[in-house]
């Protein structure tokens, strides 16, 4: 388990002292993928640095299975990184050596022989899908290519924890979808606790079990992913999840008031779906019930780790007792339902 | 022997091929051994450098301080100045003032400081990020040299010791002028002082021709090394 207790981390500038990290208490579980998101500048790049002792914590401790990171020195911190593998969003790979060879690094570092180490790169290169370029130069390869040898090379020594900077920042979406497969799998094969950061709420639905929100240096909302997109606290969540979400919630606005206009008659109800609910024909059994005419007006559908989450915009239409009977069937299977009036 | 006119120059027969022989194999002889001790000293000097440029430590700031100016100092003087300056150092650490093996240690002094930083800024380039990946999987400082530092910048290395090289050819002839032997020497005795245009034609040639050669080598070298994108 990973624990950040009362960790602050100060920076002395020309401009005074810069506040990168304030106040944080975290705990992870082994085996989790840990989302940890925030604008640039919010401090999550210098928290997780801190977890291999990159960065060194100006008060509070961060412990791993408590042995205190930040207290390690020398050897024994050397002895830890080993442990703890990281990918970053250049990748940070050695241009002079091959494919099997960068992945071999680590191991050499390690102190292990040539042969051993040859044979695991090898067995790495095979898991990382990589296999047949083995002997290529980073500069043959794609940035998913490139990003899968920093995944086997993170993985080299054997670590209980992948540390990942932003590593699917540099890549386009389907390769970037394409490498969170690769650590989601990874994080089912060998139980590994990945902790991610990310400007990109993409990721975190797409891979993380948990997260948590960073603004100013300071965590301002954590939570088991579903709920924290279902019930996102603090502006800088809901402004990720919308950003996520329904990513065109300004052409929905002008088309509901458009719709308001037009069919000053209708209602228009927002339907918001998480878990199983997004998997039942809800809205067509509620057709079935109650005599209405209905329009859809926008509608997405998200996988999240934990299940899916969506929301869908319709225009329902009919008499006034068959309207409220479609609201409360929608209440009764827990659909959250939100009547947009012009305001 | 007519040793006036532009004619003087092609009078081949008035040269000695076998001092031009020679002098040849001492020149090229003057500038392997010196072009070994400089990049040894040189990669020394700039890791020195490289390593105790960003530290907080009292001691590497010193030294840092130190060695920077030692290699300023001696980078500014001119060649045929720190010659002569250095003839007693010459004369107690060689025994002779004379002669091509006299004249290493004013070629070392010379060039090592300027290969060092050369070497000093191929580190710098490095992108940072690839030695923070070494330490962050565990490198002792010795390992993220060895492994990181020198192969990643080793074409910027051997493009810098490529120029070294030909500066010290030209150190060499220069050094030759005040008897160190080599071409410089045989240009400017057998051909200045006697008159011999041919001597210094050929001199000058072959010269040229050796420079030619230890660049198309240096050339190649980086272009076998470098696999970053072409």
């Amino acid at each position: 388990m990973i624990e950040f207790k009362d960790v602050t981390k100060t920076f002395d500038s020309k401009q005074g002292a810069v506040h990168a990290v304030q106040d944080v208490n975290l705990k992870i579980e082994d085996g989790h993928i840990y989302g940890i998101v925030g604008y640039s500048g919010a401090g999550k790049s210098t928290l997780i640095r801190m977890l291999n002792g990159l960065e060194r914590p100006t008060s509070g401790s961060v412990n791993i299975d408590d042995v205190e990171i930040s207290a390690l020195t020398g050897k024994a911190l050397r002895d830890q990184r080993h442990k703890i593998g990281m990918i970053f969003q250049h990748f940070n790979l050695l241009w002079s050596r091959t494919v099997l060879q960068n992945i071999m690094f680590p191991l050499e570092l390690a102190g292990n022989s040539k042969a051993e180490a040859k044979q695991k790169a090898e067995h790495l290169a095979e898991l990382v899908g990589l296999s047949g370029r083995e002997t290529a130069y980073p500069s043959e390869l794609s940035g998913g290519q490139k990003q899968r040898v920093g995944i086997a090379r993170a993985l080299a020594n054997d670590p209980q924890i992948l540390l990942s900077d932003e590593a699917t920042s540099a890549l386009d979406p389907q390769t970037t979808d394409e490498v969170l497969d690769l650590l989601l799998d990874i994080n089912k094969k060998l139980n590994l606790t990945i902790i991610l950061i990310t400007h990109e709420m993409h990721v975190i639905r797409k891979i993380a079990d948990h997260v948590a929100v960073m603004e100013n240096g300071k965590i301002v909302e954590q939570g088991p992913v579903l709920e924290v997109f279902k019930r996102p606290k603090q502006a800088v969540t809901k402004r990720f999840v919308n950003e996520e979400v329904t990513p065109s919630l300004h052409d929905t606005t002008a088309v509901v008031d458009e719709l308001l206009e037009k069919y000053p008659k209708g209602t228009i109800v927002q339907l918001t779906f998480h878990g199983d609910q997004a998997q039942l024909p809800i809205v067509s059994e509620m057709l079935k019930q109650y005599s209405l005419d209905l329009n859809i007006i926008e509608g997405a559908i998200h996988q999240t780790q934990e299940g899916a989450i969506g929301t869908l915009y319709i225009q329902i239409s009919g008499d006034q007792d068959q309207l409220d009977g479609a609201l409360a069937y929608l209440q009764k299977m827990r659909v959250e339902t939100e009547v947009l009036n012009r305001e | 022997m007519n040793s006036q006119g532009l004619s003087s120059y092609f009078q081949f027969s008035n040269v000695d091929w076998n001092a031009m022989m020679t002098s040849t194999w001492e020149t090229i002889w003057l500038t392997i051994v010196s072009t070994i001790v400089v990049a040894i000293f040189g990669v020394a000097l700039g890791l020195l450098l490289f390593e105790t440029t960003n530290s907080n430590n009292f001691f590497a700031k010193l030294l840092n301080w130190i060695v920077s100016l030692f290699v300023n100092i001696f980078r500014s003087i001119p060649f045929i100045i720190l010659i002569v300056l250095l003839l007693p150092v010459t004369q107690s650490l060689v025994g002779t003032i004379i002669g091509p093996r006299a004249a290493l240690p004013s070629l070392i002094i010379s060039a090592a400081p300027f290969y060092a930083r050369m070497v000093e800024l191929a580190f710098h380039e490095l992108d940072h990020g690839v030695i923070e990946a070494a330490e962050s999987m565990g490198a002792t400082r010795w390992q993220i040299i060895r492994k990181v530092l020198l192969p990643e910048s080793m074409p910027a290395l051997v493009s810098g010791i490529t120029v070294t090289t030909i500066s010290l050819i030209g150190y060499t002839a220069m050094a030759g002028a005040i008897g160190a032997g080599g071409l410089g020497n045989l240009a400017y005795q057998d051909g200045f002082q006697s008159n011999n245009n041919a001597v210094t034609m050929v001199a000058t040639v072959i010269i040229v021709i050796i420079v030619f050669i230890f660049q198309f080598i240096g050339d190649f070298a980086v272009k076998r090394i470098d696999k970053r994108a072409k």
